[in-house]
Formats: C-alpha cells, structure tokens, sequence
C-alpha cells in the first residue's frame, strides 16, 4: 500500500530546502533547555531529548531531525542553546511549526544563520492539521517557499 | 540588505557595513528577529539591560566567540547592565573534591574569562549577578512604559506584568545586542495590542493558591499567550507591596518556565490591570477556571526522576527565582516555629537559600537577629543559581527538593510546597 503524502503550506522563517527528513513531533511546546541542554554539557555527539515533562520527545534523539512542534517555551536562553548546538552540529535539520514561530526560537534560527556556517531551516505557521498528520518517523520535504510534504 | 523594516538612514548604514561588519551583523540579526515578527520600526531602548548567560560553561565556546568578536570591533552596551547569577559558591554551598572536579575542569572553566569578556561589554559591578535585579538592593529597576531588552524569563515576565515595562521574551544574546544597539524591533509585547489578553484565568480556589503551582498551570495552558487573571486580589489584596510582590514573583517565574508567559495582568492588582481594568481583554479570549482540583491535577502531574525514587532528600534549594528580603525573614520565621514544633534545634536537612549578593548584605545589615538564627539552625545563605548546580551530573544526581516550579523544570529536583519543605527541612525526611 502507497504511503501518503500531504502538502501544507507555511511562512519560510529561514529558508531552505530539505529532503525526506525523520520527522520527531511534539505535540506540546518544546522546552529548549531541558531539552538540548544535558546532551550539550556532555559534550554528546547528538542530543538526546532530557526533558522529562515532555513525554513526546524525552530519551528521543533530536540531532539531524526534522522536530515538528507547536512552539517552543522556558528559559530564554533558547536562543542561544540553539545557535549554540548549530554551531556544534548537532542541532535539528529543521524546525517546523504549527503556530507562529516564538521569540525565542527565532532567535535560535537566527543567530544560526547570521552568526554560523549552519543552518536550521524554519517554518511556521503550518497549522493544527500540519501536528494532527504528522508522526515520528515520518518522511518530510521541505521547499524553500514553506511548501512542506509529509509521507507516511 | 533590504529590510522590509522602515530603517532610519542611520539604521540603514549600519546594516550596510558603514560602522563596521560586526555591529552589521549585530543589526542584522536583530532586523531579521523583528522581521519575523511583523516589526516596522525600531524603538530606542531607555532602561539598563539585563542578561542571562551569566555562566562560563565550556560548551559555550560559540558564544564566547560572539562575544570576542564584538569586543575586538569596540563594541559595548549603551548603558551597563546586571547577569543572571553565577553558578558556584563552594563557601557556602558544600561540593565534594570530584563535584568540585567536574565544576571546574567540565562545566565552568571558562568562568573567568567569560565575566573578563562581560566587564569589557558593560557589566555594571561584580556584585550585578541575581535574576532578581529589579529588586531594590539590586537596583536595575525599570519605570512603568520603559522599553527594555532583557532576557531571562523571570526577570521579563515581572518587568512586564508588576512594573509596566515593556520587553519582549529575547533570547540569550540577543538582550546584548539590542543594550549595544539601544534599540530594538517593535512588535508584541511593545505594542499596547500585544499586550492585551487572550485568556480570562479564573481563581475559584478554597484558599490562596500555591504560588509556583498556580504559575505552572497558568504556564501549561495558555504557553506564550496574555493572560488576565481574575479573583486572586480577593486573596493578595490590591495594593502591590512586598508580599504580593514575592508571589507575584514566584508565580511569574513558574508561567514562563513551565510556558512562554511574558506578561500577565491581575485583575485590581497590577498596573495595567488597575488602569484598563477587562478593557485589556481581548473580545475572543478563552476562558480557563483553576480551582482547587485542577491544581492537584497539575501538581500531581509532575514527575518523580530521582534515580531512587523512594529516597529520602538529601539537599533543599529554596530561591530560584532568588528570594527578596522579606521572603528571607519569612522563611527563618517559618523555619523556626517549625523547630520549636518539632523540639529541635538545627535543620535535619542540608537547606540552601539563595537570593541577590546586595539582598543578602541587607538582611545581614537591616536583619542580623534573624540572620543569626537562620544561619545558626544551619541553613546556607548563598546568591549562586541552583539551577546550575544541578547541571553538574554528580548534583544533578542528588535527591534534591525545592519549592522552586522552574528548578523542578529543568533538573531531577522535586517539586514540594513551602509547608512542606518547612517540615521536611527540619526533620530531614518525608
């Protein structure tokens, strides 16, 4: 039986391209530091979620993922735990959300474009539905213009 | 670049590389963060900064290289600005030989340079490091309208929501970049529309809720939206002094650890709320009644990752956020009618408070009574951040409890209410 593939629509927040993704999901915000941060002080070489109070994504790894989230919430050192674990390369291929993109990811994808030689492609505003389809493992494409399609 | 931002000609330029390629990079990092958010403009910052990477952890070295590449092009923030605190205080906040290893050798090695690069950007003092530092002895205390760039999530939600600043939720690095630009994108919580709210939190509690469990439930529905709370006056009253500034504290910080709150209004309490009363109410606002069983149901939905689960504590943490002078006093009050209760004369468990370097002069100062007592049951004063004690994996292991919703967030430390910690502190067990 044919997978099946799904197209939704979003805003590019940083564009770029990818192709057939794994797709890890969380259906509640993504706490940044609880997630990223015991994989980075151990200097790990993928980060392996440490956030307990998210039963969706705890003991998951995230590294070269395409993490699939509403928004992210907690500490405002977000930003930089995510330009930081670019920089490492070990961050998440992209970051694709059903809301619109929150301050402090923003920042993360931001300060990984301007300030590294990485990239965390970004798009948000993909709807409810984009959450509802998509599950772990899935295969994702990303276009440039916030086109994104789910397989399986 | 083109920016889709109305640009001054001078904001212009700096994008352009006229002022030099890192203060353009500085720029446009922060045109591409309003753009994300529909910014047009950008407003000049009017209040000092504050910053949260107050820690030299290795694994920064990113940052780090931010920071020198800043410092090598001359550039400094506007005004100064105060630091979340720092981690270690082996004085008064014991460590084992291998603990302290791990501290210095893995995690915070680069702390001196780190606070050598900090001095050389604009750190106010060496004193300047609590994320309390609104608080009076600190000094760092935005005016009502003031525009701010701040990060740590405790600190913007209080400048927000009990002072009337305005400050959006910025990340780590990004508070720097605006104190060195003196502005910042227009958008959200600078807007009056942006801070208006979209969830109505009706307390229909039996009694005054749990500070901290009350922020987490309010943290866990409504993420990064507005919330207008309603019906907590009845039990904090409508005048914002020290208690109902130190609640109003513990729950903020609780919303924005456990969420994305980065302003809230009480109804007949805070100062916007005062003014604007229900007109600060979005038309289509939902509507999320807490009462005394929906924060069980929170509460109870926090779990327990100790290593031994059935283990007894071994450590307290009490004052993340750091705590203000007379949650000081309060607690050796509490501490000590709980001694007298129990027929003891020191604490059973190792009981560590942490609050501002200046707000622990004070209490010595303005307190010393009550300081000797609390110290002499042997409780540990310190101004370090337990949250990065605990990143040490030989801590983090350790059965800690706190009263703290943004500690048990973030390490394996358990959650228990302030009564309770009270009589586990002095027995030494459950």
């Amino acid at each position: 039986m044919a997978n099946q593939t799904k197209t939704f629509q979003g805003r590019p927040v940083i564009a770029g391209s990818i192709e057939k993704g794994e797709a890890v999901v969380s259906r509640q915000g993504v706490n940044t530091l609880a997630s990223f941060q015991k994989s980075a002080l151990l200097r790990k070489k993928s980060v392996i979620c440490s956030d307990q109070n998210n039963p969706d994504l705890y003991q998951k790894e995230l590294s070269g993922k395409v993490l699939c989230l509403p928004q992210t919430i907690g500490s405002t050192t977000g930003g930089m735990v995510l330009y930081t674990i670019c920089s490492l390369g070990i961050a998440p291929k992209a970051m694709l959300f059903s809301e619109s993109i929150d301050s402090l990811a923003a920042a993360g994808v931001i300060l990984s474009e301007v300030w590294t030689d990485g990239t965390i492609v970004a798009v948000d505003r993909l709807g409810d539905t984009f959450l509802e389809a998509v599950r772990d493992g899935a295969l994702i494409s990303v276009r440039p213009d916030g086109t994104v399609t789910v397989e399986g | 670049m083109q920016s889709h931002m109305t640009l001054t000609p001078e904001e212009q330029q700096i994008l352009d590389g006229k002022q030099g390629a890192v203060l353009a990079k500085v720029m446009e990092t922060l045109v591409l963060y309003g753009e994300a958010f529909g910014a047009t403009e950008f407003v000049p910052v009017n209040g000092k900064g504050h910053l949260v990477t107050s820690f030299g952890i290795s694994v920064l070295k990113p940052v780090f290289s931010i920071m020198d590449e800043l410092i090598t092009a001359g550039l400094r923030a506007e005004g100064t600005f105060t630091m979340d605190p720092r981690p270690l205080d082996y004085d008064n906040v014991p460590c084992s030989f291998l603990e302290k290893f791990v501290f210095n050798r893995v995690l915070y090695g680069m702390q001196r340079p780190y606070e050598q690069q900090l001095r050389q950007l604009g750190l106010q003092s060496d004193q300047a490091f609590s994320c309390t530092c609104y608080l009076d002895e600190v000094g760092n205390i935005p005016q009502k309208g003031d525009v701010l760039s701040w990060a740590e999530s405790s600190a913007v939600v209080y400048a927000n929501s009990v002072l009337g600043a305005r400050c959006n939720r910025n990340s780590g690095i990004l508070e720097l970049f605006g104190s060195i630009l003196g502005k910042v994108p227009k958008f959200d919580l600078l807007t009056d529309e942006g801070r208006r709210a979209s969830w109505v939190v009706e307390i229909r509690t039996s009694q005054v809720p749990e500070a901290q469990i009350l922020g987490s439930a309010v943290g866990q529905k409504v993420m990064e939206a507005v919330p207008y709370i309603k019906g907590l006056d009845i039990f904090l009253g409508t005048e914002l002094n020290d208690n109902a500034k130190a609640y109003l504290k513990d729950m903020g910080a609780a919303t924005a650890s456990n969420g994305a709150v980065g302003l809230y209004h009480v109804a007949n309490l805070t100062p916007e709320a005062a003014a604007l009363g229900e007109d600060l109410i979005l038309p289509d606002a939902r509507v999320y009644v807490i009462d005394d069983a929906e924060l069980a149901r929170v509460r109870e939905g926090y779990p327990n990752i100790w290593k031994n689960p059935n283990a007894q504590p071994e450590r307290c943490f009490l004052g993340c956020p750091h705590l203000s002078f007379a949650q000081l006093e309060e607690w050796e009050t509490r501490l000590s009618e709980e001694l007298r209760r129990q027929g003891k004369q020191k604490l059973g468990l190792l009981t560590i408070l942490s609050a501002a370097p200046e707000v622990l002069a004070h209490y010595r100062a303005a307190s010393p009574d009550s300081c000797a007592r609390l110290t002499g049951m042997g409780a540990h004063l310190t101004s370090i951040c337990p949250l990065m004690y605990m990143n040490n994996p030989l801590c983090g292991k350790k059965p800690v409890i706190t009263n703290s919703n943004k500690l048990r967030t973030y390490t394996a430390a358990r959650y228990f209410t302030d009564g309770e910690i009270t009589r586990i502190a002095v027995k030494g067990a459950f």
